[in-house]
């Protein structure tokens, strides 16, 4: 089904030297102002992710999982604290930390080659010719298996299809993390299952690391190597993190059977339903 | 657009009966086509000739009303004592303005066609001028919020102001009758396309301003890749409005500034009493403007293809 592993455009460049962990986020807080009052989003954040983890963020809506997300991504700043790339402060977007959003965001007057090839294009321009940059292109879309339709428009494709040139375009500048704001959010639950699929092959394949938003704990037990519950907002903060030691590859059907899946996801609608009950927030 | 149903009421005319037979069978065709491949060779000349009656399907109405409307003119206006010419009275004194556009007998004695494309070229230099600085000042406005604060005031005001009025203006800063017309046309256009190009920019959804933010796109990307593509139905509802508006302002402007334009012939008509040729002028005029918003909607229409479709 997928096309053998091509050689990478370039190595990762992470330092023999650096110790610690891929990403850190440390003692973030974030607060928003709106109309002089000040809301507080969250409250004392932390976490390290290691180089090649997929970490699953769950909680209720409005706990400020995507704000947590935002800040990785560099879409929004800080209040305090600081979120560290290889020991470097992140403060603005860049493509080392390549987004999936949850409504695809693709460019509707671009065929689904030129929403990869602009991305590749733009992270590639000046290290790779252009064939180099066409194949690596057409290799993210072989990727997501939606090679044959290049040609399509956004609008002339379903939900599915869009997520994933989504998240092609998102692999193809070459991440050092890859974020998504609940990328199956918008989908039905057959279509879903399949992209999950192929998000599990491709971080087989690649070993690369993920975050991901969910509100599904199927989902993030199924994906994940680690998950982070988040209390209730405002000022939310890390609740628990439940380690999933399920062996790698994954199969959803066998999986229902498995005590330690079982009890991992017993943990995670424990956590969310019982000592942390979703509160619709007063606005 | 007609609907595949329409021709089918128009049976009783025999173009109308061959449109509505040829719309059926193409449907049948279609679904052939769908279980047995290759389709058959004559489904592009079905599909042409029911093109060909649908535009007879939508062109029979109005041609019927306009005919009733010469026949109610004629009859109005046909006596010794009446104001205005009639269609036959017409006919007979401007044949050969509605037969030939294109004649030349001498410097001020020429076609309607000639007269008509020296005014389109004043419009051509004047719009394209609106249509260049109008979209690089609307995405200015649009993208910045102090800007839309300063600036959205003044040309809300500035827009209002009509045509003929910046004439005066214009002829006393150019003291000279041609770049005054031109930019008469300019300052017509420049508004609506400022405005139009500034609310699409605005309207431009956060999703693509953080795709372009992870992307690290700079600033003349951001605005060749999302900007321009993104606004731009917006903006060709700008530059539709401005066309419009040119045509209305380049009659009026070359009246007072004489010349060749289809404009002056008019006022040279008036003086000289043959309201005959006003009148084959006047279709002339509006034939030529619906052109103009036409092509500008079909272009808009190939260049914005799929940008609305999210």
């Amino acid at each position: 089904m997928i096309a053998p592993v091509k050689p990478k455009l370039h190595t990762e460049q992470t330092s023999p030297h650096r110790r610690g962990p891929l990403l850190k986020i440390d003692h973030v807080d974030k607060s928003f102002e709106r109309a002089g009052v000040i809301t507080e989003v969250l409250k004392d954040v932390n976490l390290s992710i290691e180089s090649g983890e997929y970490v699953s963020i769950i909680g209720h809506s409005g706990c400020g999982k995507s704000t947590l997300l935002n800040l990785v991504a560099g879409l929004t700043q800080v209040s305090s604290g600081a979120v560290l790339l290889e020991d470097r402060e992140v403060n603005s977007p860049g493509p080392e930390r390549a987004v999936v959003f949850q409504n695809h965001s693709l460019l509707p007057w671009l065929s689904v080659y030129d929403n990869v090839r602009l991305a590749v294009d733009k992270v590639f321009g000046s290290s790779k010719p252009k064939d180099e940059r066409h194949d690596w292109t057409m290799h993210n879309l072989e990727l997501v298996q939606m090679g044959h339709a290049k040609d399509k428009r956004p609008g002339e494709i379903s939900g599915g299809m869009k997520q994933r040139v989504g998240i092609a375009r998102a692999l193809a500048m070459e991440p050092k993390v890859l974020l998504m704001d609940e990328p199956f959010g918008a989908l039905d639950a057959l279509t879903r299952a399949h992209l999950q699929e192929t998000v599990m092959q491709i971080h087989t394949r690649l070993g690369n690391t993920a975050i991901m938003i969910t509100h599904d704990v199927d989902e993030a037990v199924l994906l994940s190597d680690r998950i982070v519950m988040m209390t209730n907002g405002p000022s939310a903060r890390i609740g628990e993190i439940l380690h999933v030691d399920l062996p790698r590859p994954r199969n959803r059907v066998e999986l229902a059977k498995v005590p330690a899946y079982l009890s991992a996801r017993e943990a995670v609608l424990k956590f969310l339903y019982e000592r942390h009950r979703f509160v619709e927030a007063v606005a | 657009m007609l609907s595949t149903a329409k021709p089918l009421r128009l049976v009783q005319t025999d173009a109308g009966v061959v449109s509505a037979t040829v719309a059926a069978s193409t449907v049948a065709e279609h679904k052939r086509a769908v279980t047995a491949l290759p389709p058959r060779p004559q489904k592009m000349p079905a599909r042409f000739a029911s093109a060909v009656g649908r535009l007879i399907g939508s062109a029979v109405p109005s041609l019927i009303v306009v005919a009733v409307l010469l026949l109610l003119w004629e009859m109005s206006f046909s006596g010794p004592k009446s104001s205005l010419p009639s269609p036959s009275k017409i006919w007979f004194e401007a044949k050969d303005l509605i037969l030939y556009p294109f004649f030349v007998n001498g410097t001020q004695d020429i076609g309607l066609g000639w007269r008509v494309l020296t005014s389109l070229q004043r419009v051509a230099v004047g719009f394209t001028l609106a249509a260049a600085v109008g979209v690089l000042l609307g995405c200015f406005v649009g993208q910045s919020e102090w800007a839309t604060r300063a600036l959205d005031p003044i040309f809300q005001v500035l827009r209002t102001v009509p045509p003929l009025a910046w004439l005066p203006i214009s002829l006393a800063a150019f003291r000279d009758s041609a770049p005054s017309a031109i930019f008469v046309i300019f300052i017509t256009a420049i508004w609506p396309i400022i405005i139009n190009t500034s609310v699409g920019i605005r309207n431009i959804p956060q999703d693509y301003r953080n795709v372009a933010a992870v992307l690290n796109l700079n600033s003349f990307e951001y605005f060749r890749r999302i900007m321009v593509p993104a606004a731009a139905p917006y903006i060709f509802t700008g530059l539709r409005i401005g066309i419009g508006l040119s045509w209305l302002a380049i009659v009026a402007a070359e009246m007072l500034t004489g010349g060749v334009g289809i404009g002056f012939f008019i006022w040279d008509a008036w003086n000289s009493s043959k309201l005959s040729d006003i009148v084959v002028a006047l279709i002339y005029i509006g034939l030529v403007g619906f052109a103009l918003d036409r092509a500008i909607a079909a272009f808009g229409q190939v260049a914005t293809r799929g940008t609305a479709a999210a």
